[in-house]
């Protein structure tokens, strides 16, 4: 009891310190690198929206990152097509992208492992179809572009704080639902779903309010990403998205939460640093993503922590995580 | 007239998801390899076979470099796929990054363009079927759908590879255990699988066209039709081609913009009922 307490303090101390240093940024770094670490927040919150479910319920998922694009798309069409208030359409973007979630939850929990994966990435193929296809109101490749944001946040450090309070609050909403009794019961339902549906848990039921859970956070960075972007078109929506998303997930390590920072933080930079050399961004995420299952699949912190002598005692808990990545 | 019409495309469509969905399938059931690559391997074929055919003027000589120029790359993902083996998931992930790589390099060497693989006179213009005009490649497209269909069932159900082949899909540890190389039929069925990715991609690649999203379109097709046949069922991937591909076809004539919902409803419908598809087994 003591030892959780001790534990839950040096995660609150580590965040309000992480705040802090972030609350700095923009006077630190104005600017270009204000607009980095923005973007490192926002791809924060969709990897650790995935990695709520991949790491806690043991369900990766292949359509977060089209679930955070249609919010994205509603936010772009709502303002610059429909002419709606920003903020309306921020609401209708992120219940779009939870409805999107919700149907794809209501098909993909009574499955799991790779069938999950499979379905979801069908069902986000879906999404990224229709935006390529309906012209009319994605605008197709040519995609939807204008400015969104209001004028009293067009300043970039504004904004980011914006960002930043909001991804703050939903980052401890994550920590305290992955904690939380329910955040349990997606845990036991990962080591075993036979077992908790044998206790009388409704697994579906559980599952698929944990993933319109992690598709609303999804759905706020999509909205966020629609402010901070003033641009959407079907490679928001595409399946490169969703792997993303993922990889940053992994990277920081699958069942973490706040790994989803670190490897939100590493992609996002790497992402600028390789496209002011080349144009291959896919080519490197792919490879990327090759050597990373091969040489790290516990993620770059999971992999550091086993190589400096903790390896017995991380395989030892890897075994019984089946299902996970 | 204009329905028998959308039903010969349906029909041509279906022979070629089949092609290409059948590699998935079998690659699926016996390794449980989701191979995420497929279509950009589909792709890789197509331009090669685009770039074949334009240099002999031979369609056959550019299915025959596909075919075996695709294999050749199943067996290098083979050789990766060793690295993360026993690990359903990682492997996934793999086959993924993979198919990125190789989507990307055939956007470098061949561009953003729609491409097209030159059709020999013999197949140019139409054929008429009671009536109806229709063209002559399209329906050699279904023959060879047809004639793979034939050959793959033959294959899997009368000849010792195919025992192998449905004894692995089953339970590969016991025909380990029987003193047979199993990973001698992995990489065999790995390499079918992925040398008719290539047919298809060469035979797509005349009537759908070549262009970067190409593998993206073929991949969901392709889930579609496995999910909803099943994995590793060869009839389960022949039903599911001629539903994905109807609905689609027809979908297109009657909701042009949302013909991804088409497949998408009969997809959902079905897995409320069977979650692993109408031939799969529940293992």
């Amino acid at each position: 009891m003591n030892a959780s307490k001790l534990k839950i303090r040096k995660t609150l101390v580590m965040a309000a310190i992480g705040a802090v240093l972030l609350a700095l940024v923009p006077l630190v770094a104005p600017g270009y690198r204000t607009g980095l670490v923005t973007q490192v927040l926002i791809y924060a919150l969709l990897a650790m929206s995935i990695d709520i479910m991949a790491g806690y319920a043991g369900r990766t998922s292949l359509c977060h990152g089209a679930i955070f694009g249609t919010a994205t798309y509603v936010v772009m069409y709502f303002v610059t097509v429909a002419g709606g208030n920003v903020w309306i359409g921020c609401v209708l973007g992120v219940l779009a992208a939870m409805a999107v979630s919700l149907i794809a939850g209501l098909l993909a929990v009574r499955t799991n492992g790779v069938y999950f994966l499979l379905l979801t990435l069908a069902l986000g193929m879906v999404v990224w179809g229709v935006c390529v296809r309906w012209t009319s109101v994605t605008g197709a490749e040519n995609g939807l572009r204008g400015n969104v944001r209001p004028d009293w946040l067009a300043d970039p450090s504004r904004f980011f704080y914006l960002v930043l309070v909001l991804s703050g609050l939903l980052m401890f909403a994550m920590w305290r639902f992955v904690s939380s009794p329910f955040g349990m019961s997606l845990a036991g339902i990962r080591e075993s779903e036979s077992r908790m549906r044998s206790l009388g848990y409704d697994t579906s039921r559980h599952l698929l309010i944990g993933f319109v859970f992690s598709g609303f956070v999804a759905g706020v960075a999509g909205a966020l990403y629609a402010l901070f972007n003033s641009f959407v078109s079907p490679s928001t929506v595409a399946l490169a998205q969703s792997v993303m998303g993922l990889l940053m997930a992994i990277l920081g390590g699958i069942g973490t939460l706040s790994g989803g920072i670190v490897g939100s933080a590493l992609i996002v930079v790497l992402q600028n640093v390789v496209s002011s050399y080349t144009e291959r961004w896919s080519m490197v995420l792919g490879l990327m993503f090759v050597l990373v299952m091969i040489f790290a699949p516990e993620g770059l912190i999971g992999t550091l922590r086993s190589r400096s002598g903790r390896r017995a005692a991380r395989l030892a808990q890897t075994e019984s995580q089946e299902g996970r990545v | 007239m204009l329905v028998a019409f959308q039903l010969l495309n349906g029909l041509t469509f279906a022979a070629l998801l089949f092609l290409v969905a059948s590699g998935f399938t079998l690659i699926f059931g016996l390794m449980r390899i989701v191979n995420l690559a497929h279509g950009a391997m589909y792709l890789i074929g197509g331009y090669t076979a685009y770039a074949v055919t334009t240099a002999t003027s031979s369609l056959l000589a550019g299915i025959v470099a596909a075919a075996v120029l695709v294999a050749l790359l199943g067996l290098i993902e083979q050789a990766l796929l060793r690295f993360v083996a026993g690990h359903e998931l990682r492997q996934v992930l793999l086959t993924l990054g993979l198919g990125l790589m190789l989507n990307d390099a055939a956007l470098v060497i061949f561009g953003g363009d729609t491409l097209n693989v030159p059709i020999p006179d013999w197949l140019q213009g139409p054929l008429q079927v009671g009536g109806l005009y229709y063209p002559r490649y399209r329906l050699f497209v279904f023959g060879v759908g047809v004639l793979v269909f034939v050959l793959l069932w033959l294959t899997v159900n009368r000849t010792r590879l195919g025992a192998l082949i449905r004894a692995g899909v089953d339970d590969a540890e016991t025909v380990q255990a029987l003193g047979i190389n199993i990973r001698l039929v992995f990489v065999a069925t790995f390499m079918l699988g992925m040398a008719l990715a290539g047919l298809a991609g060469a035979l797509g690649g005349a009537f759908l066209s070549l262009y970067p999203t190409a593998d993206s379109e073929i991949l969901v097709y392709s889930l579609a039709v496995v999910i909803i046949g099943g994995r590793g069922s060869l009839v389960g991937a022949a039903i599911g081609s001629l539903a994905v591909a109807l609905l689609s076809t027809f979908g297109q004539v009657w909701f042009p913009e949302l013909s991804y919902f088409v497949i998408f409803g009969p997809m959902a419908l079905l897995l409320a009922f069977r979650p692993h598809g109408l031939f799969g087994q529940t293992a």
